[in-house]
């Protein structure tokens, strides 16, 4: 077979490295490289082998420039084409499908954000293997760890299939640091325009403070908010703070902050150094999006309250006298 | 007029504490509360409002599991589905049943029953997976629309704005194509009693994967479950100042 053969005519610690060679999914703007690139460079480097980086974009070459001084990685493969605009699932998956045809990875994987959780699936589907998602640890080439309910349980698993998809918990890999000059290569070229799904417009917040998710500092509030109004308390503090602002799914239902603050099961998940949860009650989806923060603060009147059981240090008090004494405070 | 498949999933009930089996084989689910995975409960009222809105002419619910997936069913028949297809897998097979099996299963049903719109769950609250809809869309070589939260039918197309990191997006999909529904798509309605009663009436397919060609041998081993690392119990502060003092000492300000 053809791995014996490699395995009679090449030395014994080379095996590995080539057995194992990695495609990362790089996730960009087309002018910059999302941190959440380097942390899953960090997951991929766990399994061995060489990384390549797939850079795919609609006028990204800003985006291929700064890939190509990532450290961790041997390549960065390009493929910048008007039909990838909106990053569609069905565009970037074809395009996949033909480097891997090409380069045969052992193992293909990107950030577990909104864009990763949507293309790799496809991608394994038509591999025909079954993915893994949001994995937070990695116990060998075909050996994952990932939570299942809510961050409930942790389940090792192993992988059958030749092939492993995975997309990797940003949080629970530290960011790759440092330079790399990696070599770059035009991906294979191929028709990949989505057949049947146009992009059509995007709608981004534009905000300030740091990116939830690569924040060091969360301020989170909650239903005990009691209006979107209020919410201004919370900014006001996080200003001052340098930190992101977060807000738990009922803060979001009651129409208090848009969705795309929300922390827990449906929304992100976040791991700061610290978190400042305010007017939140602790119910377990939340605790899912934010329980492996490093310290978390509670402020909350209802000394009952299920937050109080994660938290490292408790104020039980009306949060309407309690944040403004701490923003002028610190 | 669309055919719509929606899937439904049985999982044990989102306000359940989940325990961890002693053995660390898995989670304890005997005797435990299970309902329709929260997020399918948003697929099925979107599939019953496009009915109402005569977008679509039948919908067709299907769920994967053991016997008892036949209550889910007979909840998403309650909502106003019209009819329920059943796809036996044995309790003890559940654990191994993973979404490239499920979604393999309704790639085909959507075939056979020439389905124009397939709608499902973005994850299940069990396993977290969140792939299902896009695995279907793979199987069936269809636009997908993952993460909606609101569907508009224009000209044969699916317009579908979707819920991504930072803020939404619009798509266009031509049809067939696969939806998955994010938590703002809609506020599923309750079941009234005369919808439960009728729903006892209404007809439920049941099948096996066998019967539809799929093969669900499992693809992944699971090594252990076990519970989540403990954080310490913390401490109760008296005032803004000791915690002001408290996050100065940790280095934090």
């Amino acid at each position: 077979m053809f791995t014996t053969f490699r395995k009679l005519s090449s030395p014994g610690s080379k095996i590995v490295k080539r057995l194992q060679s990695t495609l990362v999914v790089a996730e960009h703007d087309n002018d910059k490289i999302l941190p959440i690139t380097r942390n899953t460079i960090t997951a991929a480097g766990k399994v061995g082998g060489d990384i390549s980086l797939l850079v795919a974009g609609d006028n990204c070459a800003k985006a291929v420039a700064e890939a190509g001084t990532l450290p961790g990685i041997s390549k960065v493969l390009t493929a910048d084409n008007p039909c990838f605009k909106g990053f569609l699932a069905e565009s970037i998956t074809s395009l996949i499908i033909a480097c891997h045809n090409q380069f045969k990875y052992s193992h293909i994987m990107a950030g577990a954000t909104a864009q990763g959780k949507a293309l790799l699936p496809r991608v394994a589907a038509l591999l025909d293997v079954s993915p893994v998602s949001d994995i937070i640890g990695i116990a060998g080439p075909d050996t994952f760890i990932r939570t299942i309910y809510a961050g409930n349980a942790v389940m090792t698993l192993k992988c059958k299939d030749p092939v492993k998809v995975l997309t990797v918990r940003g949080t629970a890999f530290a960011p790759a640091e440092g330079e790399g000059s990696p070599a770059k290569e035009d991906a294979p070229t191929g028709d990949y325009k989505a057949p049947g799904t146009t992009f059509v417009a995007q709608e981004i917040k534009k905000s300030d403070r740091p990116e939830l998710t690569a924040a060091k500092i969360i301020i989170s509030g909650g239903r005990g908010m009691k209006s979107g109004d209020n919410f201004k308390l919370l900014y006001t503090l996080a200003d001052k703070l340098g930190a992101a602002v977060g807000a738990s799914r009922a803060a979001v239902d009651a129409g208090f902050v848009s969705n795309d603050l929300q922390i827990g099961q449906t929304g992100k998940i976040v791991a700061p150094e610290l978190y400042i949860a305010i007017g939140i009650s602790g119910a377990i989806q939340h605790l899912a999006g934010m329980k492996d923060s490093k310290t978390i603060v509670a402020i909350n009147k209802d000394p009952e309250a299920p937050i109080f059981q994660v938290a490292d240090y408790g104020l039980v008090e009306d949060l309407f006298k309690a944040v403004p004494e701490l923003t002028e405070k610190i | 007029m669309a055919r719509v498949l929606v899937g439904v999933k049985r999982v044990i009930d989102y306000a359940v504490k989940i325990r961890v089996k002693p053995d660390k084989s898995g989670v304890l689910t005997d005797g435990v509360k299970h309902s329709m995975n929260p997020f399918d409960e948003i697929a099925v009222e979107e599939a019953v409002r496009l009915k109402e809105k005569k977008i679509a002419s039948e919908v067709i619910a299907v769920s994967c599991g053991p016997t008892q997936s036949q209550e889910t069913l007979r909840t998403a028949l309650a909502m106003g589905v019209d009819r329920g297809i059943h796809v036996d897998i044995p309790a003890a097979q559940m654990p191994l049943l993973q979404p490239i099996h499920v979604s393999k299963i309704l790639a085909k049903i959507a075939k056979d029953e020439k389905i124009d719109v397939v709608i499902v769950g973005k994850q299940a609250i069990d396993d977290d997976g969140n792939q299902t809809a896009q695995m279907t869309a793979a199987y069936l070589d269809s636009p997908q629309g993952v993460f909606a939260s609101k569907i508009e039918k224009t000209n044969g197309e699916l317009t579908i704005t979707r819920e991504i990191d930072g803020g939404l997006e619009t798509i266009k999909v031509k049809l067939p194509a696969v939806v998955s529904a994010d938590l703002r798509l809609n506020e599923p309605r309750y079941a009234t009693l005369p919808n439960i009663m009728k729903a006892k009436k209404k007809p439920i397919k049941k099948l096996t994967p066998k019967d539809l060609g799929v093969d669900t041998s499992p693809r992944i081993d699971i090594i252990s479950v076990k519970d989540p690392p403990v954080r310490k119990a913390g401490s109760v502060l008296p005032d803004v100042d000791t915690l002001v003092a408290k996050l100065k000492q940790e280095g934090h300000l």
